[in-house]
């Protein structure tokens, strides 16, 4: 768990980065920092491991005071990964991931099996890919390298800097459920900073969304979109904030508001879709192939009804849009 | 790149069969006849040389790279461009005006040949290591202080690994450069192959001119081969500069 009580950073001589921040982050749960460039993402995902010192106000991490921590130590439980990988070049791909347990003194058979774990988790094969280079692999690989190396030794807390902010959005939407199916496993408490929407309403189990280094509001994403709390929320998520929420809600929602189609048995070659499938990968399925319906089937593959893209704006329209502050909406 | 070594490789070629070209016309003219005649004075001036070299270039490693390093600890940075500065103005100034200041302190001799290349040294070596450590990726640096390094653990691990490159070419410059200003070191009576060089010179006497010259070529282009051969084993794979490109 982190807390931040009343967390304010002034950079030397230049406006303030970071404002009265108050906020915790639970247990296991990823928070997305969010906000336009310059907003303080960075900065203040870097006072957790006093990469940058604090002006005002104290960061709580597990009941102890950062402060009053060993500065070296307390690196040392926190996971760190950034944008650019900073995997070593110098080193071989093992020695890179393995630095943490190294610098933390582990024997070489604890080391060796940790890697090999580490490397099961993201399927690259230990032996082949423990003796390369950074450079000998692909961007997607380096970047997956770069968060295994954050977790080699085990820590609680995660911090993590648009670490999948370099990737194109194929790659990035694979090792984002990659990542997300790592984490249901590991469950650190994770601090992520992005500037894309789509991602933070993946990732998170709370959005954090920043303006001129004040909290603009602390939510769940679907809480965030349904209400935001002043223009600025509303305005961030955009119009299509409705559509954006889709990605919130699954086949299953829908099923249990108002119910299946029939399925029509005289279409040929419908594709189908998992009933846990999210509404907006629904849609845009519906919308490609251009088929008034896509089978649901469960998780035993026994088919359950069809889905139709009429099924979905109606849903949209009463679940959505219905229950969203109407104030904001324009 | 493949492009570039070829050439490289090519131009590298040309160099080796035109200082061979030379060496056998010298030899077929008898110019290199004094080298064994007089083998037991060549032996005092190719070991008076040697050591002039080494014990100039190893005083200058051991202060310049430390120095280098120093000047780039955050707490020194800001002295960064004086110093460059100081070192960037000292090369300017002419060697004979080093070599005369020199002897009016030191005398003439040994030392006083062995300082002034020191001085020379100093600033090749200096510089790259500077630039070497500079050019690293400041988020490399970034990361291994998040994941929690110590500052000497990331200059021993991270830094001087991948500035080794840079630092090594700026001692074989350096080194390859004071072999050939060696030679002067027979002004202020700091003996070397210069003796014989200058000798030839006054007496216009090819003989000695050329076993005086073609040794000190000779040792120049060992030991920048030498010193490429220790880049392949002294700086990590991953961190060579063709590696990069
Ligand atoms: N080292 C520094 N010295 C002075 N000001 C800084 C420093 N680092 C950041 N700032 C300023 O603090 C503010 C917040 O910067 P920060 O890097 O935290 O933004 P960010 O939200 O991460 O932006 P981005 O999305 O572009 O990465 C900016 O106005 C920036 O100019
Ligand atoms: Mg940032």
């Amino acid at each position: 768990m982190i807390t931040f009580n009343q967390v304010t950073k002034q950079y030397n001589g230049s406006s303030t980065a970071v404002k009265n921040v108050d906020f915790t982050v639970d247990q296991g749960k990823i928070v997305v920092l969010l906000g336009p460039s310059g907003c303080g993402k960075t900065t203040l995902l870097r006072m957790v491991n006093r990469l940058e010192s604090i002006t005002e106000g104290e960061i709580i991490i597990d009941n102890d005071n950062s402060k009053d921590l060993d500065a070296i130590e307390l690196r040392r439980k926190i996971g760190y990964v950034i944008q650019s990988n900073g995997l070593f070049p110098n080193m071989t791909i093992e020695e890179n991931v393995m630095i943490v347990p190294d610098l933390l003194g582990w024997s070489k058979k604890k080391k060796k099996e940790r890697f090999n774990y580490l490397m099961k988790l993201i399927g690259l094969d230990a032996k082949d890919y423990g003796k390369r280079l950074p450079q000998e692999l692909s961007g997607g690989q380096q970047q997956r390298i770069g968060v295994v190396r954050a977790l080699a030794a085990d820590p609680p807390v995660m911090l993590m800097d648009e670490p999948f902010g370099a990737l194109d959005p194929i790659i990035r939407e694979k090792i984002q459920d990659e990542f997300l199916a790592i984490q249901r496993e590991v469950k650190k408490t994770i601090l992520f900073v992005s500037h894309d929407i789509d991602e933070a309403i993946k990732m998170a189990d709370k959005i954090m969304l920043l303006r001129d280094g004040e909290i603009m509001q602390y939510d769940t994403p679907s809480e965030m979109m349904m209400h935001p709390k002043n223009e600025f929320v509303s305005q961030f998520f955009g119009k299509d904030r409705a559509i954006k929420s889709l990605s919130l809600h699954t086949v299953k929602n829908l099923e249990e508001v108002i119910g299946l189609a029939q399925m029509d048995e005289s279409i040929q070659d419908t594709k189908t879709i998992n009933v846990h499938q999210d509404l907006r990968n629904t849609l845009s399925m519906l919308l490609n192939q251009e088929a008034d319906q896509v089978i649901v089937t469960n998780d035993e593959g026994g088919k359950i009804g069809s889905i139709t893209i009429d099924l979905v704006q109606k849903y949209l329209h009463f679940e959505i849009k219905g229950k969203m502050s109407v104030s904001q909406e324009g | 790149m493949n492009r570039k070594k070829l050439i490289g490789n090519a131009f590298r070629i040309v160099v080796y069969a035109l200082v061979i070209g030379f060496f056998i016309w010298a030899l077929s003219n008898q110019y290199l006849s004094y080298i064994w005649s007089d083998s037991s004075t060549f032996l005092v001036l190719l070991r008076q040389h040697s050591e002039l070299v080494l014990v100039s270039s190893i005083l200058a490693i051991l202060i310049a790279v430390p120095a280098g390093i120093l000047i780039t600890r955050p707490r020194f940075r800001k002295a960064e461009w004086l110093v460059t500065n100081i070192v960037n103005f000292g090369q300017t100034i002419p060697s004979l005006a080093v070599l005369a200041l020199m002897i009016s302190v030191l005398g003439i001799g040994f030392q006083t040949a062995v300082f002034a290349l020191f001085i020379y040294s100093l600033l090749p070596i200096f510089r790259n290591t500077v630039a070497g450590l500079d050019t690293i990726d400041k988020n490399l640096i970034d990361a291994a202080k998040g994941m929690g390094m110590r500052p000497y653990q990331i200059l021993f691990r991270i830094e001087l690994p991948n500035s080794a490159y840079s630092i090594l070419a700026g001692i074989r410059t350096a080194v390859v450069l004071n072999i050939g200003t060696a030679a002067l070191a027979y002004v202020v009576g700091g003996g070397g192959l210069g003796v014989w060089i200058f000798t030839g010179i006054q007496l216009f006497d090819n003989g000695f001119l050329i076993s005086g010259a073609i040794p000190v070529t000779l040792m120049a282009i060992g030991a920048d081969y030498l010193l490429r051969k220790a880049e392949y084993v002294l700086v990590p794979k991953g961190s060579r500069q063709e590696a990069r490109t």
